[in-house]
């Protein structure tokens, strides 16, 4: 089920969007959450189509758009979208006002607020009438797409499938997950996230589209070999045999990983697993993370992939991700490993 | 080649019933579950009709086994129940002797709960609370399906709005032709909250009376709530355990309209191009279909878009067809699997039930539903839509074994 990353486009809390640099200089926050490095968003959506859109509907339209101008591809046979939480503005804006003297009139916030608006967004926009769909299931929403996009391509090798990974952060959103003790209590430098001693992550934020085909072109980032989630494994030994059969099953092992970009998070509650495998599982091999620099979202291993892709294509690595001393002899491996509340697991491996 | 995909069992709640002999026996007997508002504490009280599954929260849990106390929302209870006994129609006791996959469908999941929650919320930062938001999000409802029936190979959420469910049995499908699960629970839930009937009274699509779908004067939909699953196996697993089938799946096909967020395009594009793309994937062509459970709404829009797409397609052949929200109301995210469930009842049992509430033949169109209960008629191939905002259009075919 290999597939080619052959674009991408993506805004998030770094200089991601419209710029050839790679992390050189990591954009630093002091700050509640992470907010976003927006593009001109004018130069993706026709203003009128604009002024109506949410946020998140904005820097979806505009980054699959930035990724089919990357990938060379003007219709995608497909366009698949995870998100975990959809548009958190519209759906609040619905909830503000619900009960008694309800004077809601105005249907936009009840139609951006369903899940799929994204994928039908960007069908709208480029009248592409082919496949389209939306997954929102937690950590696994960008994974369940990316399964779904490289089913399609093994089916039909020629297959272009644009899949992306989006969710916003709103103040309340904020609140909430504060209240349940999931986000650090107050503002916090994203630079210094592994200084802090403190429960909870920081919030974060971000769009990724990917162009998946079954064929190498002139764009090609890397190979994404697979893709594959854990539910409630039931041990640390379950997860360690589940990434060795998911690497075995695209005839790598351990050994042949290079790079292991984790979905560290700065709450110690959920990194203690990471840096047990880091200690034992992962022993002597490179190991990175990337949350500091988007912050944590349901869909941020999105982030990761653009990573990813991007360290293989370039064949360097940035600095500001390395975790250990230990540093790449060579990249061609990459696995990405994240978890939600160790709960929901996640793996990609991408290949040079 | 691909593994054929089988279905081996059913479960559905709906207003028509609490499992499968109850919807049943109220469509053979052509009683609609719509009615007044009963359950839900809404402004729209009396205003509009609903098609209410009517048992409350702890009636629900009751029908689980589980206590009063337990904190489940009203849509992962509905889909536990569906779930379960889904599960138990395929005679499967233990999801983990196959490796077995969990794809659920809902559009909004937790709502019902976020709703008393933000309520407090909003008016303090520090008030609402928190167990009535921590299953706010769609995964929810699908995990708690999944710790219920014991699923752990596989789960993912699907919300394509009202095509959510029928998507989710696609998928499902995949999965099993891929080779990464020889299982699948497929289906989808959704309950009636404010945050719905508010978001519909506002696009002013949501009928006074009860819907009448395909009729030259219908003036909107009726929303209802429910939840159904269907059990898809792959060929090699029924075979080795000498499963008993209820039907083959054999197409279905996923299209977007590419027009406008909410309305459908005049010349159904995106409904013509999901049907064709169904009836290439099952081999049919159009004539061999006996039977099309159509999407039929009760809004102008959908009912013009799908009659014209059907049109199309079928020429001056077009099958018997009927739409049975006028039986279940619009069971958005469930409404695929609720009507796929509905397919498979007619399929086996023989019969046609159908469309209520319909007088006038739309002036745009030539075809009219079936309106008198049909009996003792063989139906090899039934066709199912499942049209939804965003132009996500998605219909699937049924075969007899």
């Amino acid at each position: 089920m290999i597939s080619y990353i052959n674009g991408i486009g993506i805004i998030s809390p770094q200089k991601t969007a419209e710029t050839t640099d790679f992390l050189s200089e990591a954009v630093e926050y002091y700050a509640d959450f992470l907010g976003c490095v927006d593009p001109n968003f004018r130069t993706y959506i026709d203003p009128i189509a604009s002024r109506r859109m949410s946020r998140l509907i904005k820097m979806g339209v505009a980054s699959a758009k930035m990724c089919l101008a990357d990938g060379g591809c003007n219709m995608p046979d497909g366009i698949i979208t995870g998100t975990g939480l959809g548009s958190v503005e519209d759906t609040e804006k619905i909830l503000g006002n619900i009960g008694e003297g309800s004077q809601l009139t105005n249907p936009t916030p009840f139609i951006q607020s369903t899940y799929n608006t994204i994928s039908s967004q960007i069908a709208i926009m480029l009248k592409c009438n082919n496949y389209n769909s939306t997954y929102v299931h937690r950590i696994f929403s960008f994974e369940s797409g990316l399964q779904d996009a490289m089913m399609h391509i093994s089916e039909n090798h020629e297959n272009n499938i644009l899949v992306g990974g989006i969710d916003e952060m709103t103040q309340n959103h904020l609140s909430i997950i504060r209240r349940l003790g999931h986000w650090k209590m107050g503002p916090a430098n994203n630079l210094k996230l592994l200084d802090y001693s403190t429960p909870g992550a920081i919030a974060g934020q971000g769009s990724a589209y990917f162009l998946l085909s079954g064929q190498k072109t002139e764009t090609t980032y890397c190979k994404l070999m697979d893709v594959r989630t854990f539910y409630k494994p039931e041990s640390i030994e379950t997860i360690e045999s589940g990434i060795s059969k998911f690497l075995a099953d695209s005839d790598l092992a351990l050994e042949d990983i290079d790079l292991v970009i984790t979905g560290i998070n700065g709450d110690f509650k959920n990194d203690e697993q990471y840096y047990h495998l880091n200690r034992t599982f992962f022993n002597n091999l490179p190991l990175s993370y990337y949350k500091h620099l988007c912050g944590e979202y349901l869909t941020s291993s999105g982030f990761a992939l653009w990573l990813a892709a991007n360290i293989l294509k370039r064949q360097v690595v940035p600095p500001v991700i390395l975790l250990n001393e230990k540093s790449p002899k060579r990249l061609k491996n990459i696995l990405i490993y994240n978890h939600f509340r160790q709960i929901n697991h996640s793996v990609m491996v991408v290949s040079a | 080649m691909a593994q054929r995909v089988y279905i081996t069992g059913i479960g559905i709640i709906t207003a028509l019933g609490n499992n499968t002999e109850e919807n049943l026996s109220s469509l053979m007997e052509e009683r609609s579950g719509i009615g007044e508002i009963t359950l839900i504490d809404t402004i729209h009280k009396g205003k509009f009709p609903l098609a209410e599954v009517k048992l409350t929260h702890e009636e629900l849990l009751d029908q689980v086994g589980l206590p009063h106390k337990s904190n489940l929302t009203r849509t992962a209870l509905l889909g536990m129940i569906a779930a379960q006994a889904a599960m138990h129609s395929a005679g499967i006791d233990n999801a983990k002797d196959s490796r077995t996959g969990l794809i659920s469908a809902t559009t909004v999941g937790g709502m019902d709960r976020s709703e008393l929650f933000y309520e407090k919320f909003l008016a303090d930062k520090s008030k609402g609370q928190l167990r009535d938001i921590v299953n706010h999000d769609c995964g929810d409802s699908t995990e708690r399906i999944a710790e219920f029936t014991g699923i752990r190979e596989f789960i993912t959420t699907i919300s394509t709005a009202c095509s959510s469910s029928l998507n989710a049995i696609a998928f499902g499908a995949q999965l099993i032709k891929a080779g990464l699960v020889d299982r699948v629970l497929a289906g989808g839930t959704d309950s009636v909250t404010k945050f719905t009937l508010n978001g519909f009274n506002t696009l002013m699509i949501l009928d006074k009376n009860k819907c009448r779908p395909f009729d030259d004067t219908r003036a909107g939909l009726t929303l209802g709530e429910g939840a159904a699953f269907v059990v898809l196996e792959s060929e090699e697993l029924v075979n080795r355990e000498k499963k008993n089938i209820l039907c083959e799946l054999t197409g279905y096909g996923n299209a977007n309209d590419a027009y406008h967020q909410t309305a459908s395009s005049p010349e159904g594009t995106g409904a013509y191009l999901a049907m064709q793309k169904a009836l290439e994937m099952s081999g049919q062509t159009p004539e061999r279909i006996d039977y099309i459970n159509v999407h039929g709404t009760g809004t102008s829009n959908n009912d013009l878009s799908e009659g014209i797409a059907i049109e199309r397609l079928f020429g001056e052949n077009v099958p018997a067809f009927s739409s049975t929200k006028s039986y279940t109301g619009h069971t958005l995210g469930a409404a695929g699997a609720v009507e796929t469930v509905i397919s498979i009842l007619s399929m086996t049992n023989n019969v046609i039930f159908p469309n209520l509430n319909f007088s006038t033949r739309m002036k745009e169109l030539k075809i009219t539903p079936v309106t008198q209960l049909k009996k003792e008629i063989n139906l090899r191939h039934v066709l199912t839509n499942s049209f939804g905002f965003g132009g996500n259009n998605s219909t699937l075919i049924i075969s007899k074994c």
